[in-house]
């Protein structure tokens, strides 16, 4: 389970987030959805320490992810996260790609790590491009492969950080298919993104965040099909026209 | 039968300039590969420091990369012997070699450690991976690739350079071939068949480099 407790952040004068509050239960999807620069993207930052915090807790299994003694590393590996920029390993394979992590950080042998990423592979849809450079793929495919790299790890939580506002329109459908795979897996996600519909579907529980807070929350039919702030009915008629 | 000072260069040369081709190739290597290394870090270390961490390096790096190889090459053994403690000429060349091939890989190698974004890394982290197996496994090959032409570049005019050596008394092939000059008073032919000699281990990196540049930019 995954708790955030009163948490701000700031980067110099400017204050971030201002007191989110979210839990997250294991099984669960919970998307994020808001305008640009509403601090959705940082909270996932926040979620991965690869930010820290100000005030509040986020808490990973009981684990306080900022605190001093807590091994940052160890801790990642329980909370997959793909990027925007899907960040292939360009002077890896494809397999190279999605093994490295299980042999550097969870010592696996090379013929263990292999057989793993080949199963992730294969259960995105790249079973047939293990030798390919991903450098050579679209950018959908590469997404694909972001996301196989990290579930090569076992992660037991996936952060997605708006894993299609990058894809060309026509890729986009390959990856959220993805992402509907993982959800019937049930996969606990927390995905920040731009497509609402994707959201609708999948999500238990949708937050919309506006300038540093959360809104609104609620199911989607609650927060998507029948807002109840003024704000969140602003947003959503001006992204689903 | 005419009497003359000088012997004109013959076959029974072959194993003289021999040696001196192998010297260059000796001392070359050795600057190269020292040079490479010590620049790595260096390198690294530009790329992560902040500035004051760089002004310093960056000071010490300038003065090896602005001031002449031959002049630091006699300030140097000059230094040495002054000092009571003279090297042969060997072991103070390929110092002073390694040094200045370190000044100017280290700037090379830092732009290759600069190349790898930053969201890069940040994937990397986010897989569970330390700082420095992210550095280890991702940031050093990609950013080692990015400047492999660049490297080549370096490594070609470190072959060449490596001709002022000669100055503090190594014997690689320039200093062999002006003895062979001053005994047999032919310095077009062997100045010619030098001159070959460099184009020929020269041009066939310098060809292989451009084409991995090539290759990297498509």
């Amino acid at each position: 389970m995954i708790q955030i407790k009163g948490v701000h952040k700031s980067f110099g004068d400017l204050e971030v987030l201002k007191g989110i509050d979210l839990d997250v239960k294991k099984g669960e999807a919970v998307s994020i959805i808001g305008g640009s620069g509403s601090g959705k993207s940082t909270l996932l930052y926040c979620i991965n320490a690869i930010e820290n915090i100000q005030k509040g807790k986020i808490l990973v299994d009981d684990i306080d992810v900022h605190a001093k003694k807590t091994n940052k590393d160890k801790l990642r590996q329980k909370l997959g996260m793909v990027f925007q920029q899907w960040n292939s390993f360009p002077h890896l394979t494809v397999l190279e790609n999605a093994a490295l992590a299980p042999q550097v950080v969870l010592k696996q042998s090379k013929e263990e790590a292999m057989e793993i990423a080949k199963k992730e592979l294969i259960h995105v849809g790249l079973g047939d491009k293990f030798d390919m450079y991903p450098t050579r793929m679209s950018g959908g495919q590469q997404q694909r492969l972001a996301i196989a790299r990290a579930l090569a790890m076992k992660p037991e939580y996936m952060l997605f950080d708006e894993v299609t506002s990058a894809l060309d329109p026509e890729l986009v459908g390959e990856v959220l298919d993805t992402l509907r795979l993982l959800r019937d897996d049930g996969m606990t996600m927390i995905t920040v993104t731009h497509e609402i519909a994707f959201a609708r579907e999948v999500s238990d529980k949708v937050a919309f965040f506006h300038k540093g807070i959360i809104e609104e929350m609620g199911t989607p039919d609650e927060v998507i099909g029948n807002p109840k702030k003024e704000r969140t009915q602003q947003f959503l008629s001006k992204v689903l026209h | 039968m005419g009497f003359s000072l000088f012997t004109p260069v013959s076959w029974s040369d072959t194993g003289f300039i021999l040696e001196g081709i192998l010297n260059t190739i000796y001392i070359s290597v050795v600057a190269i590969v020292v040079g490479s290394i010590l620049g790595l870090i260096v390198g690294f270390f530009r790329a992560e420091s902040g500035k004051i961490g760089n002004m310093i390096m960056g000071s010490f790096l300038d003065v090896l990369r602005s001031v002449p190889l031959i002049i630091q090459l006699i300030l140097f053994t000059t230094f040495m012997g002054v000092m009571g403690s003279p090297l042969n000429p060997f072991v103070a060349g390929s110092i002073v070699l390694s040094l200045y091939t370190m000044a100017f890989m280290a700037e090379v190698f830092r732009g290759g450690f600069e190349s790898v974004h930053k969201s890069m890394r940040t994937a990397a982290r986010s897989l569970g991976m330390t700082y420095w197996q992210t550095v280890f496994y991702i940031r050093t090959p990609i950013g080692l690739r990015a400047v492999l032409p660049s490297w080549i570049g370096v490594a070609l005019s470190v072959i060449k350079d490596s001709a002022l050596v000669s100055v503090i008394g190594y014997m690689e092939l320039l200093r062999t071939s002006e003895q062979l000059i001053s005994r047999s008073q032919q310095p077009l032919e062997i100045l010619i068949g030098v001159g070959i000699f460099y184009f020929i281990i020269s041009y066939p990196l310098s060809l292989y480099g451009k084409r991995l540049e090539r290759k990297m930019v498509l």
